[in-house]
């Protein structure tokens, strides 16, 4: 399955990136030759093997429902970008 | 066209905010208000580096939510990565359950006018709330992230409702569940239970059927249940022209009493699920659950059957009483004390909830306790009291508060049962009234009532209408 | 020790003996590795944020303490580097990414916090690939790193700087992280030691996430000691990481037992196969010609999936990349661009232009993966492919105690030589992913030179064994003259 230009730009979307109409071209390839690349993997056999989502046999790792100090105001916005009123500032935010 | 019969499909969403302490992978609290941005902490603003730790409470909450509702608890289970943009989700993911819900195939049973009905619940999962943006009068929006990471389940509903006051006996069925199994405070003001419905209607020989539309976000049930009615008609309407509904998600204009379109759904959303590195899988064994299972209190279901069978009372009285666990604590507190659960029933049915309803007040805010309701119920029960009476020391006690003894002697209310008393007054009002005499002996009962409301009135409604009753009776044979 | 070495040339070890006997203070020690810096900086850009005052501050501090008789044991006042994805309360944490250029987290990452207690000088914070995504750490926003061997050619990535800096003498320890070899392919080409251990071993709280399920952090230190004496301090359960595991941390030390007699010693095949260069292959089979006559039994075994360890790893590794850099939006910090139109525009070209090329081809690639209709093609296929070759590990571990490969399948390579194929730089880690992928715990330690550029190889444990490894590669260091080997720069 080769990648093609479209669904560069859909991905990229997906992802919330944008690349320029001469990048788009060139990053088609290198995508296209990892995603060719990584390919190898339909030849193997998986029937009947379980997804190894996490590599040791950990289970139930939980924590008690109990309060801890929150940050302060100012350290929980000391790295915003935009902020106003103890808030972070954004856009109009509309659905 | 034809005119068809159509029939409503439903189903519904449900988020509940759980009520533990802390949140859901932090230990920030779960507190309602608070400064903007206050109740944060690296691990909830989704700060680079954090991790989540599951707060074990929030399981345990979501588990017992699915043995309230009857379903099948997941033996092995894990949290999922939801991943979308949006500025009121830190992590552009929502740390929820995909494939493998902590709870499935669950049922509540509802009960309206046209009779009994079991609404599946096809799930129920835990999940992270997001932030809240605010709009500045600017034209931005402001982030307030106190709410990020509360714990939530998400109840999904098979569409099993078929119009909307299914939905609203079901969504009063299933809060009043959760209150009672105290997993969420349920207050829809607050946010803490909000409701999607998703509505599309069917022709009864099944040859046409609508598109589902979604309707988010309704903040009360009454919204819902308006929705339902709406999107109803809408989809009606639009198929008899010959046209369908979009698949789309509407929202609820309460001033307009209408929905209108939020967003398409011809793009689906592809939230790329994975499972959660992070987390490690549950295990729930059995033992855990029936721990669980233990702690819960007695259901909504059972409660109305206990209380018509061991106090007498009717069923529909019944489910009144047990329709919300602060109710049915406060009718059983009554009947503690006064002993008669009729009699408790009958004054929580007919006078508390009549004033309740007229001044819009839940329990929480009356104005006297249920130990003076239960003295005043009392008083009534040993004859102290008789009816007219005591509704007059119970408005006192509604509008004002106080003690209902010291009501009772302020206002002179106890009801006179002195025989001696009576027995003048009725002598006394026989020989002012010789034309009702003559009418009872003519056989006009109704002479009977006028005579018994004569004494009544000339004892200042004390006497005890009984006594006046017997007394009467008697002196009119003698004559 | 020998008079006439420099002090910046000390071992970890060998300096915190210094400062036990008093023959130097912890302020003296740490000026010196400032002067050093100084000096090399200029050639190998191994840091991105130095530490000068705050070092100097906790130098003292020490000094202080062990006037008073205090002893917080082997890393007390010793200058330390650390790689610039772990967060520093208050100090610039990068990722070397124009993203996270002015970021500082308001928090401590655990290896940190455990670092300060046992009383260690913060030197700075090493430059390292962009989010860790790569094999050279040219990708970095802000420097290339060189190798200290020869400043023609890349120390390895992503954890470049945090290897370049122990290797030039400018930190007499370092920390780095390794999502498929960050840590080893790098220790190879610098010819240090370089441990990726168990998955869950050491606590990634605070390391700013590449691959969830593949990142662990771990130590770059010039010898097997050294290692052993980091590990003691950074290793062990911590409630803030839910794949931190439980289990009691050994004593580390106590593994540098000089005596390999009956270690079961296997060499995988796979891992000697085409593109692996001859000089590495040479330089392996030697090493385990070493451990024969030590005692050692050397055995050919097979770990038949490995060839899918790379696509396996670019599968999981930009999958999850894909989503955990996903938060840098530029809403609550970090880079954000000036001008947009609503806030899906600031979101798009806060990305666009806060994250470089390599980062942003990973979470293309990850996004694809996980997209509608591809998530079991590639996602879910992986995983499943993941368990096959875990099982290969599980049994090649049934006969042997210890796998001996090459770390990078060749020396060091010149900078820009593989900047322009991308899939050409992915196949550095052919002889690393595979051990993140299993989860299992993994050293590269020196063992030979080609024309002056050092060769490292690959000593791979049972899970949580990393004792194991430690003993078979004290052994082998006693036994050899590579790790007393310094950079002539």
């Amino acid at each position: 399955m080769a990648i093609t230009i479209k669904d560069v730009e859909h991905v990229a979307k997906l992802a919330r990136l944008e690349f320029e109409e001469n990048e788009v071209l060139a990053f088609t390839e290198k995508l296209d030759a990892i995603v060719g690349y990584v390919e190898m993997l339909s030849a193997v056999d998986v029937e009947d093997v379980e997804p190894t989502y996490h590599v040791l046999p950990l289970r139930n790792r939980f924590r008690e429902d109990e309060i801890q100090p929150s940050l302060e105001r100012d350290a929980a916005l000391t790295n915003a970008p935009d902020r106003r009123g103890g808030c972070f500032r954004v856009p109009r935010v509309v659905e | 066209m034809t005119e068809k019969t159509y029939k409503t499909l439903v189903g519904l969403e449900i988020h509940a905010e759980l009520a533990t302490a802390s949140k859901m992978f932090c230990g920030c609290t779960t507190t309602y208000g608070g400064d903007v941005n206050t109740h944060c902490c690296p691990i909830c603003l989704g700060l680079p580096g954090t991790l989540p730790i599951v707060n074990k409470r929030a399981i345990e909450f979501a588990i017992q939510t699915g043995l309230a509702f009857n379903a099948k608890i997941a033996r092995k289970s894990k949290m999922d990565r939801k991943n979308y943009f949006y500025p009121d989700l830190v992590k552009a993911f929502q740390i929820s359950q995909y494939d493998m819900p902590l709870c499935e195939n669950g049922h509540v049973d509802i009960e309206t006018a046209s009779g009994k009905k079991r609404i599946g619940i096809q799930r129920i999962h835990i999940e992270e709330d997001t932030g809240k943006s605010l709009h500045a009068e600017d034209g931005s929006s402001l982030l307030d992230y106190n709410r990020c990471g509360v714990p939530l389940i998400e109840i999904v509903t098979h569409p099993d409702i078929s119009n909307a006051e299914e939905a609203g006996a079901f969504l009063e069925r299933l809060k009043a569940t959760l209150e009672y199994i105290e997993v969420s405070d349920c207050k829809m003001e607050q946010g803490s239970l909000r409701c999607d419905v998703n509505v599309n209607v069917v022709s009864e020989d099944g040859t046409v059927k609508s598109n589902i539309t979604e309707v988010k976000n309704l903040n009360s049930f009454k919204a819902a249940m308006k929705a339902i009615e709406f999107e109803t008609r809408r989809h009606i309407e639009l198929l008899e022209k010959g046209e369908n509904s979009l698949k789309e998600t509407r929202r609820w204009d309460d001033a307009k009493n209408e929905t209108f379109h939020m967003r398409s759904k011809e793009f689906v959303q592809d939230y790329r699920y994975f499972p959660e590195p992070d987390i490690v899988d549950f295990e729930i064994d059995a033992d855990w659950i029936e721990r669980l299972e233990l702690e819960l209190p007695e259901l909504p279901e059972a409660r109305k059957a206990r209380f018509a069978s061991e106090y007498g009372i009717p069923e529909y009285d019944a489910g009144v009483l047990t329709a919300t666990r602060q109710m049915a604590d406060y009718f059983e507190s009554l009947v503690s004390r006064v002993g008669d659960g009729k009699l408790a029933s009958n004054w929580i049915m007919t006078e508390l909830m009549r004033r309740l309803k007229d001044e819009g007040l839940e329990l929480d805010a009356l104005r006297f306790t249920a130990e003076q309701f239960a003295d005043l119920i009392a008083m009534v029960k040993d004859g102290t009291l008789n009816q007219n009476a005591a509704k007059k020391v119970f408005r006192r006690l509604f509008e004002e508060g106080g003690d209902p003894k010291a009501i009772v002697e302020a206002e002179g209310l106890v009801q006179l049962s002195d025989t001696g008393l009576i027995k003048e007054t009725v002598e006394s009002v026989l020989a002012a009234n010789p034309q009702s005499i003559e009418d009872y002996k003519n056989g006009k009962d109704r002479a009977f009532g006028f005579l018994v409301g004569q004494v009544m009135k000339a004892s200042k409604g004390k006497a005890n209408p009984q006594v006046v009753n017997e007394l009467l009776a008697e002196a009119l044979k003698n004559l | 020790m020998d008079k006439n070495t420099k002090m910046y040339e000390w071992t970890l070890h060998e300096a915190r003996q210094a400062l036990r006997e008093g023959k130097v203070t912890s302020a003296a020690l740490t000026e010196a590795i400032f002067e050093r810096i100084e000096a090399v900086e200029p050639k190998i850009s191994a840091y991105i944020t130095l530490l000068k005052e705050e070092a100097l501050e906790s130098a003292r501090a020490a000094d202080a303490a062990f006037a008073r008789g205090e002893d917080l044991g082997d890393l007390h006042g010793v200058p330390i580097a650390i790689k610039d994805n772990m967060c520093t309360t208050g100090i610039p944490t990068t990722c070397a990414s124009k993203m996270l250029e002015n970021f500082k987290p308001p928090y401590d990452a655990t290896v940190v916090t455990k670092l300060r207690a046992a009383g260690a000088v913060i030197v700075g914070k090493t430059n390292l690939d962009e989010f860790a995504m790569g094999s050279s750490t040219e990708n970095s926003a802000f420097k290339v790193t060189r190798n200290p061997w020869n400043t023609d050619y890349v120390p390895g990535g992503s954890s470049g700087g945090s290897a370049a800096s122990v290797s030039a003498g400018a930190a007499f320890a370092s920390l780095g992280s390794d999502t498929g070899g960050s840590i080893r392919q790098p220790a190879s080409l610098c010819g240090l030691v370089g441990l990726k251990p168990t998955y869950g071993r050491v606590s990634r709280y605070g390391l700013v996430a590449f691959a969830s399920s593949l990142d662990q952090i771990g130590p770059f230190t010039k010898d097997v000691k050294d290692c052993a004496i980091m590990m003691n301090a950074i290793a062990g359960y911590d409630v803030k990481d839910g794949t931190a595991v439980e289990e009691a941390t050994p004593d580390y030390k106590a593994a540098l037992i000089d005596d390999v007699k009956g270690l079961r010693i296997g060499l995988p095949k796979e891992f000697f196969g085409e593109g692996i260069s001859q000089e590495v292959k040479d330089a392996v089979y030697a090493a385990a010609k070493v451990y024969e006559t030590l005692g050692a039994t050397v055995e050919e075994v097979s770990v038949p999936n490995a060839g899918y360890a790379l696509p396996i790893y670019y599968i999981i590794a930009s999958s999850e990349c894909s989503s955990n850099l996903a938060r840098f939006d530029g809403v609550r910090y970090g880079f954000r661009a000036e001008e947009f139109e609503d806030f899906n525009d600031l979101f798009t070209k806060t990305r666009t232009q806060g994250f470089g090329e390599e980062v942003k081809r990973r979470i293309m690639l990850g996004t694809y993966a996980l997209s509608s209709g591809y998530y079991d093609a590639y996602y879910n296929k992986a995983m499943k492919v993941r368990t096959l070759l875990k099982e290969d590990f599980d049994r090649a571990f049934a006969s042997v105690d210890v796998l001996l490969t090459p770390t990078s399948p060749t020396v060091a390579f010149k900078i820009g030589e593989k900047t322009d194929n991308p899939l050409e730089m992915y196949m550095s880690d052919i002889c690393t992913v595979p051990i993140n992928i299993a989860g299992v715990p993994a050293m590269s330690l020196p063992c030979g030179f080609s024309d002056g550029l050092p060769i490292g190889m690959q000593l791979i444990g049972r899970h949580f064994d990393e004792k194991t490894i430690l003993r078979a590669a004290y052994a082998f260091e006693q036994h050899t003259g590579y790790a007393q080997q310094r950079p002539s720069l």
